[in-house]
């Protein structure tokens, strides 16, 4: 896999190209500023771009800026995000052309070594991944009225998996339910939210995802 | 001191503030007896509470009459500089009204009550009998003018008609004339003097001031704390666990490992900590996108609907956006908490060289300034010389604006409007 790295602190950089080189990616172009990552994403179009939210040279969203500005150039160029902090008008942003392929992250999530290599490579196949902070935000908000609350407890569980961006095998081994039950599970929350049912997972998720955001 | 006052109000607007300028004249008239009999008992020592009484009428009444000189001439705004009257003893309350100079210039303004009626009068009255006058010339009322004169021949009634216009129109030329004057000659006695005016200026700069000191202390403080008992504690835990699990990494691997994830764990809750400290200090989102996007973001994460609507012309200057934004944040929170709304509405402006936010809800209404939350605002507001309305009447809806002076810089447009 073929990979753009956008982060400006170099301990920071570094740990993610090793991180990235250990489990079989090839790091293209390690930028530390926001016009770098620009040229980077459209010279190599990688596989995937793991891109901090604030670069150089104004230190604001300059790194999203770049990624959502190379996403018009290449429709569907995958992208993660990684922040301190996370702000559904970001996601709001990211996912507003509806191509799939993007990741927003909390900077933390790399903790979890395997957690964040699946996302990277989720985003990488087309696929999203949404940060827990930004979905339980977006169910928080939606909570009180409306078809959210007729959603079993279990099926709440399975909608912030699925908005995350897992797929139905991840969703099953992470909840330790049968892949059949998750499956049962979604039809039941499409059925609620009265959403079309498609079988393709990431449209799936992006139908969510817009649904929760109400767009 | 006085400066010419620009007509920008027809004749007829201005027609219906003279009646209001009246009816203050006249509330002046009935005050002037209070004000004696105050004035006469105090030489008795009994009569303080009614000065306290009678003063506090007077600001009120040539405030009243400040407004609506303001209003009729709203370029040049009439300040008032009163000394504050002190919460609390009967003495130390009397004094301050007795001493305050703004006090006596007043008194002058209530004793010219009289001149002032007989100024808005004249005009006023001239119009008056004009209008009956012509009223009577063209057979439309009675047979008989000011019961004495009744007129038989048709020749008679139409005669009337010189003296009608003749009146009508002395009094169409002299009103702008006799308002002029009146405004002038108001102006002069309510505007304060500029010693008044710096001293009150001076007073409320050192209060302004002191609590600006007082909220940065208090904030200071509180991030110490916050990074003393949380971040800085979490990583000295941390620092423990790695230095454990280095010693028995060798001869107990599987202990080891539960003391590494324990140390991944604690360092996620060290990082959740700093952001929530950082978000309470200054929003990243605010760096990032300024007060359009920061407000934005807020509605967004809302529960309730939000429409946002923002005007400006580029961006003010960081610690007013800041200021700004945790105002708008903490209004929308006890919108949530209190208002048992269904919709709020944040409005962002620019003009007369001030940053205008409104914030409303539909809610029960019923709020009021004494809460902790909006004594906070008010007292950062006035760091900045800004000021904060509430209206929230029992029923609702419950409508704060903010004032805030400041400039734009760079000329950006970024007019937007989006329901959250």
């Amino acid at each position: 896999m073929r990979v753009v790295i956008a982060e400006d602190l170099a301990l920071l950089r570094d740990g993610l190209i090793r991180l990235l080189q250990a489990h079989d990616c090839t790091v293209v172009a390690a930028v530390d500023n926001g016009p770098d990552l620009h040229t980077a994403l459209t010279d190599h179009k990688p596989d995937v771009a793991v891109v901090d939210v604030r670069l150089p040279p104004t230190f604001t969203d300059e790194g999203l800026q770049a990624a959502i500005a190379a996403r018009t150039h290449i429709p569907g160029l995958p992208i993660l995000v990684l922040s301190q902090h996370v702000e559904q008008l970001y996601a709001r942003e990211l996912l507003s052309d509806d191509t799939g392929g993007v990741g927003y992250l909390l900077k933390d999530r790399v903790f979890d070594i395997g957690q964040f290599i699946e996302a990277v490579r989720r985003v990488a196949a087309g696929g999203t991944a949404m940060d827990p902070a930004v979905i339980s935000q977006l169910l928080a908000r939606q909570d009180s009225t409306g078809p959210l609350a007729q959603l079993t407890p279990r099926e709440r569980e399975v909608l912030s998996e699925m908005a995350e961006g897992r797929s139905n095998s991840a969703i099953a081994a992470r909840l330790y339910i049968t892949e059949k039950a998750v499956s049962k599970h979604i039809n039941n929350i499409f059925t609620k939210l009265d959403l079309p049912p498609s079988s393709d997972d990431s449209r799936r998720v992006l139908a969510v995802l817009a649904y929760l955001n109400g767009q | 001191m006085a400066t010419a006052p620009h007509h920008r109000a027809g004749r007829l607007t201005t027609l219906a503030y003279l009646f209001l300028l009246l009816s203050q004249n006249i509330a002046a008239l009935l005050l002037l007896p209070l004000v004696i009999a105050s004035a006469v008992l105090t030489l008795l020592w009994i009569g303080l509470p009614f000065v306290i009484l009678t003063g506090t009428l007077l600001r009120t009444l040539a405030h009243s009459q400040r407004r609506t000189l303001t209003h009729l001439n709203p370029k040049h705004p009439l300040p008032f500089a009163y000394r504050p009257i002190p919460p609390a003893g009967i003495t130390r309350r009397g004094a301050t009204i007795i001493t305050d100079p703004a006090t006596w210039k007043d008194l002058l303004w209530l004793i010219s009550g009289a001149a002032n009626i007989t100024l808005i009068a004249l005009p006023l009255t001239l119009l008056a009998h004009g209008t009956l006058l012509l009223l009577f010339a063209l057979g439309l009322t009675g047979p008989t003018l000011y019961d004495t004169y009744t007129p038989t021949t048709p020749l008679q009634h139409l005669l009337l008609l010189a003296p009608a216009l003749l009146l009508l129109a002395l009094g169409y030329l002299l009103l702008p004339l006799t308002t002029d004057l009146y405004l002038r000659f108001n102006r002069l006695l309510l505007s304060p003097s500029e010693k008044a005016r710096l001293t009150a200026r001076v007073a409320h700069l050192a209060t302004s001031r002191a609590n600006t000191i007082d909220t940065q202390a208090a904030e200071i403080r509180r991030i110490e704390r916050d990074l003393h008992d949380g971040a800085q504690a979490r990583l000295v835990a941390l620092g423990m666990n790695l230095g454990m699990a280095e010693q028995i990494v060798e001869h107990d691997p599987h202990t080891a490992r539960a003391l590494l994830t324990e140390a991944r764990e604690t360092t996620r809750h060290a990082l959740t900590e700093l952001r929530d400290l950082v978000r309470g200090i200054h929003p990243p989102v605010l760096v990032e996108r300024g007060l359009h996007g920061a407000v934005h973001a807020l509605a967004l994460t809302h529960h309730l609907p939000i429409t946002v609507t923002i005007d400006l012309n580029g961006r003010p200057a960081d610690p007013v956006e800041s200021a700004a934004y945790f105002a708008i944040a903490e209004l929308l929170t006890n919108t949530a908490k209190h208002a048992h709304a269904t919709h709020a509405w944040v409005h962002i402006n620019h003009g007369r060289n001030r940053l205008v936010i409104t914030v409303a809800d539909n809610g029960t209404g019923g709020a009021n300034t004494t809460g902790s939350g909006l004594t906070g605002i008010r007292r950062r507001l006035d760091a900045f010389d800004g000021t904060m309305n509430l209206t929230s009447p029992p029923g609702g809806p419950t409508i704060v604006t903010l004032e805030i002076p400041c400039a734009l810089s760079s000329p950006k447009t970024l007019p937007s409007s989006e329901t959250a």
